[in-house]
């Protein structure tokens, strides 16, 4: 696995509290499995990046089956979810579940008490980078995971810069709840 | 005009008591009132005046912060570590930094504007005197100025009274500016109002400078059958000597135009145009050809095609002499705000100029008078075109075949594209002189060309890609209906009714800058679906021309397709960046001419009039300036709503409402003060969008109101959920809370959305007189 954990695009340098590396899927597997009340936020670019077995959305969906994630679809992704016969559990716009996660009296999805964990896939790198700053700096008891293909400094936790059938290899991991 | 000043200047007087010689006597202002509308309360605002009405817009729309640096390093305190809950070491805290950064850019925006505005009213007053009437539309636009007759209280009739407009304005400027220097300003919420002011104060600016060019310049004039002009690449005759100008300040521009008239020499010399000196210069005379927005700045001048580039301010590439030089073409600067390291020729005889210019004596000149721009660019490129037979900076498909092979896969293109651009795999494919994919790359290209600052190999990457697409370049060739300025009072007195009860759906603003995520295409396809909808589409800046460049089956580009009226289902181009004012101007003239609001200094009942009751939205899709950051502050407090593109995310911080939180949305029924649940309408102020469906379906929810008829909202809900369902596949889950009666509900989903009223628990409600102001409740609760 690289250990590049510079930013992906190379300006987007942040400050001095960066994401911890995952070094192997057992550790968001880990994260998971303690989390109490984890959400997977999935945009739009889910439906675009092609893996070998599938489009990233469909990482997505069984991620969230085999780990009973509830998902927040962003853009028009609910379109998407609903082609593969999958329905969210809930949709906004990436910004408005950014700002629902900072808020520390914000009762959830399901309004049953804050999200203590949200993962993050399919988001374009620089919105992903600021939503994940947004909630560092002001978010109370949040804890974030990128699980994008490259490294996402702002996160608690994300992958370093990788190669597509590392990552993939990853992301099977994950959802095997290995 | 109220004031006046009175200067009196004796030169000689003799008298019993002795001889007075040059005595020059000043008394300070007269009141001269000719204006029978009463003054409002808030004439001329201070930083202080507005601020309970923006602490109520930001009680409901809190700001969400996304840093984008971790760090202050503005003073020597620092660099300090912000991060979490951590203050500097001058106390402040990261919230207020952020909103610091925020109100530092929209005082650079709100600065350029104002300074253009001071440039082009000190040029033009020179030119025509003081006392050059303030006429924008003749008998069509009684209400000249709406943003100064609200913010200021004042009416300019002529060219002088503009002088003390942005007196005011650069008062306030520096007061906002003072305020971010360390060790002042320590509310978040305080910085916020005060970037309410900056955008507010940049709007009177746009105002002032549009309304003085149009006037003095003869531009059209509140015309919705303003000329069409030519618009792209293609359409620009490089067989002519080429006199490019890229920026925003028109005067130069237009005596390059009077110029060739003099000389008879219209016709045989190009006079083209970059960004909004495209627009302005296609204002004066549409025989000029707008090449495209700011994005095309590196694409044409590498074409060749341009054998003189006149630079004025804002938005010109800080490379461009740099550029110019490689195809050997001079520069010539002609503002304070860019003097491109330029020797200083303003007091030269424009032959001595031409000649060093012929001579490569000087790559350039800074010219500060815009007659002798004209006749020294004119002359320069007559003289130069033979001699340079369009030298191009433009690399050959042998020099992109061998980049391909050289390439070491380090990525650093890709990395540092802003819309993360395969350019790397596009490099390696064009190896075996397949060009497809880096062809195919130009229509999401910014043409920043950081990939070429980036490649470690220093290959003009940028010039590889539009070499590759060169052929769809040469075809650009598109018409845009030039900027028409004001919308007129007839056309507010038609659609203001049907826009404030809701029949007409909305208003939709299209503007700013060009740094889509997804290219330009998506600006025309928005603008397209809704005037379809019957909404009405205004345009301007970049915007607006990026719209132009795409062609219907037929060939037609929008413009020759939708009328250009201010009414639904029309599209029209307003002009240039300062012609934003005629949006903000629009929308205050509803408040004005239709409801019969009094206007005069009575800024903070407009804007609530329009927050509860006027459905616009504004669409800066690829907002990239602080210009764009301080105009869009200006619509947040007068109440528009502002949605910008995935870009737009790098502003650091949203003004989100909260449709979950029920308290947030009451309103006042200012016949009773009964307090009153309205719904999230409008739901965000400011809002950043992911996707172009994300936001279609967005601006069609964003133009929702209080105030509207069971009959309009009907129309709006028709919209929002047929977009929702072809753009996210399926009802909006928030339906629930925009119906107030069941009257509201689009007769083709009433079963549908009343089984979905049933599930959510609705209840029915009351459409109130709706109002954030307690002082605007006419008959208290006992």
């Amino acid at each position: 696995m690289s250990t590049s954990t510079e930013p992906w695009q190379t300006a987007e340098i942040p400050g001095p509290k960066k994401a911890l590396v995952i070094t192997k899927p057992e550790v968001v597997s880990a994260l998971i499995r303690r989390a109490k009340r984890p959400i997977l936020v999935v945009g739009h670019q889910a439906a675009e990046i092609q893996l070998r077995n599938g489009k990233l959305i469909d990482y997505m969906i069984r991620l969230a089956e085999n780990l009973k994630i509830p998902i927040v679809a962003t853009a028009h992704m609910q379109r998407e979810f609903l082609k593969r016969g999958f329905h969210v559990d809930s949709w906004m716009p990436a910004v408005d579940i950014g700002n629902r996660l900072k808020d520390p009296e914000w009762q959830g999805l399901d309004g049953l008490g804050p999200q203590d964990l949200a993962l993050f896939s399919g988001i374009p790198y620089y919105v992903e980078w600021l939503i994940l700053s947004g909630l560092k700096h002001f978010s109370t008891g949040l804890k974030t995971i990128s699980l994008e293909m490259h490294y996402q400094p702002h996160a608690s936790w994300s992958f370093p810069n990788l190669p597509l059938d590392e990552w993939e290899k990853n992301l099977e991991g994950i959802i095997g709840g290995k | 005009m109220p004031e006046k000043e009175l200067r009196m200047k004796i030169g000689e007087l003799k008298s019993d008591i002795g001889t007075i010689k040059d005595l020059e006597l000043s008394i300070g202002k007269i009141i001269e009132e000719t204006w029978a509308e009463e003054m409002g309360p808030t004439p001329f605002p201070s930083i202080t005046d507005l601020r309970e009405w923006d602490l109520r817009l930001l009680q409901r729309y809190a700001p969400f912060y996304m840093p984008f640096c971790d760090v202050c390093c503005l003073c020597t305190y620092g660099k300090c570590d912000l991060t979490g809950d951590k203050k500097g070491a001058c106390g402040l805290n990261m919230a207020s930094q952020q909103s610091r950064i925020v109100l530092i850019a929209c005082c650079m925006g709100a600065a350029a504007h104002i300074t253009h505005a001071r440039h082009l009213v000190d040029d033009l007053i020179e030119r025509f005197g003081r006392d050059y009437p303030m006429d924008v539309g003749g008998l069509s636009v009684e209400v000249e100025a709406p943003i100064i007759r609200l913010v200021c209280g004042r009416r300019p009739r002529r060219l002088g009274d503009l002088e003390d407009i942005l007196d005011y304005t650069e008062r306030q400027l520096t007061q906002l500016l003072s305020a971010t220097n360390t060790g002042q300003e320590e509310s978040n919420l305080d910085f916020e109002s005060k970037v309410f002011h900056a955008g507010m104060i940049d709007h009177v600016g746009l105002e002032v400078a549009d309304m003085a060019q149009i006037a003095a310049y003869g531009f059209p004039k509140a015309d919705p059958d303003a000329p069409l002009a030519e618009i792209g690449f293609g359409v620009v005759d490089a067989a002519k000597p080429v006199i490019l100008v890229v920026g925003h300040n028109v005067p130069p521009a237009a005596e390059i135009v009077d110029y060739l008239t003099d000389k008879g020499l219209h016709g045989e010399v190009e006079v083209t145009g970059l960004c909004c000196s495209a627009h302005d210069v296609a204002r004066y005379n549409p025989k000029a050809k707008m090449v495209g927005p700011m994005s095309w700045q590196l694409r044409f001048i590498r074409s060749g095609v341009p054998d003189v580039v006149v630079i004025d301010e804002q938005c010109i590439r800080a490379d461009t002499l740099a550029e110019a030089q490689k195809i050997m073409a001079p520069v010539i600067a002609t503002n304070e705000q860019n003097c491109a390291g330029l020797p200083n020729r303003t007091k030269d005889p424009p032959t001595e100029i031409v000649k060093d210019l012929l001579d490569g004596k000087i790559p350039g000149a800074l010219i500060l008078d815009p007659a002798k721009v004209g006749q020294v660019s004119v002359e320069t490129a007559v003289a130069l075109a033979p001699k340079r037979r369009k030298f191009k900076d433009v690399p050959n498909v042998e020099d992109i075949i061998k980049g391909g092979k050289r390439c070491t896969r380090c990525k650093e293109c890709v990395r540092t594209c802003p819309n993360s651009l395969p350019v790397m795999e596009a490099l390696l494919e064009a190896r075996g002189g397949d060009l497809d994919k880096l062809s195919s790359l130009y229509e999401e290209c910014i043409g920043c060309a950081r990939c070429e600052s980036a490649c470690p190999l220093d290959f003009p990457l940028h010039s590889f890609i539009v070499k590759a697409a060169e052929k769809k370049m040469k075809e650009e060739k598109f018409k845009i209906r030039v900027g028409r300025g004001a919308i007129q009072d007839l056309e507010i007195r038609e659609v203001g009714s049907p826009i404030v009860l809701g029949d007409i759906p909305g208003v939709i603003a299209l503007v700013g800058c060009p740094n889509y995520a997804k290219g330009a295409k998506e600006v025309a396809e928005i603008a397209m679906e809704f005037a379809r909808r019957r909404y009405i589409v205004v345009t301007s800046g970049c915007a607006a021309m990026s719209a132009a460049m795409f062609k219907n089956e037929e060939g037609k580009s929008l413009y020759e397709i939708y009328p250009g009226v201010f009414d639904a289902g029309g599209i029209l181009n307003v002009g240039s960046c300062v012609s934003n004012a005629h949006i903000a101007g629009a929308v205050i003239k509803i408040a004005s001419i239709f409801a019969k609001r009094k206007l005069r200094g009575n800024y903070e009942e407009i804007a609530d009039y329009v927050l509860n009751r006027i459905g616009a939205v504004g669409v800066a899709w690829g907002a990239m300036a602080p210009k764009a950051a301080s105009i869009g502050s200006g619509f947040w407090r007068l109440g528009v709503p502002v949605i910008v593109g995935p870009h737009g995310f790098k502003y650091r911080r949203m003004l989100l409402g909260r449709k979950d939180r029920i308290e947030d949305w009451n309103v006042y029924d200012a016949r009773s003060g009964e307090k009153v649940y309205v719904g999230p309408t409008p739901e965000h102020l400011f809002y950043s969008a992911e996707t172009k469906d994300e936001a279609m379906v967005m601006m069609a929810k964003l133009c929702m109101r209080p105030n509207d008829t069971t009959k309009g909202r009907s129309i709006k809900l028709t919209h929002y959920i047929d977009l929702s369902r072809r753009l996210f596949g399926v009802m909006p889950d928030d339906v629930h809370l925009f119906v107030r009666t069941i009257a509201d509900i689009p007769i083709t989903v009433k079963d549908e959305v009343i089984r979905l009223l049933e599930e959510k628990g609705w209840k029915e409600n009351v459409i109130p007189d709706p109002t954030l102001l307690p002082t605007m409740i006419r008959r208290r609760r006992e």
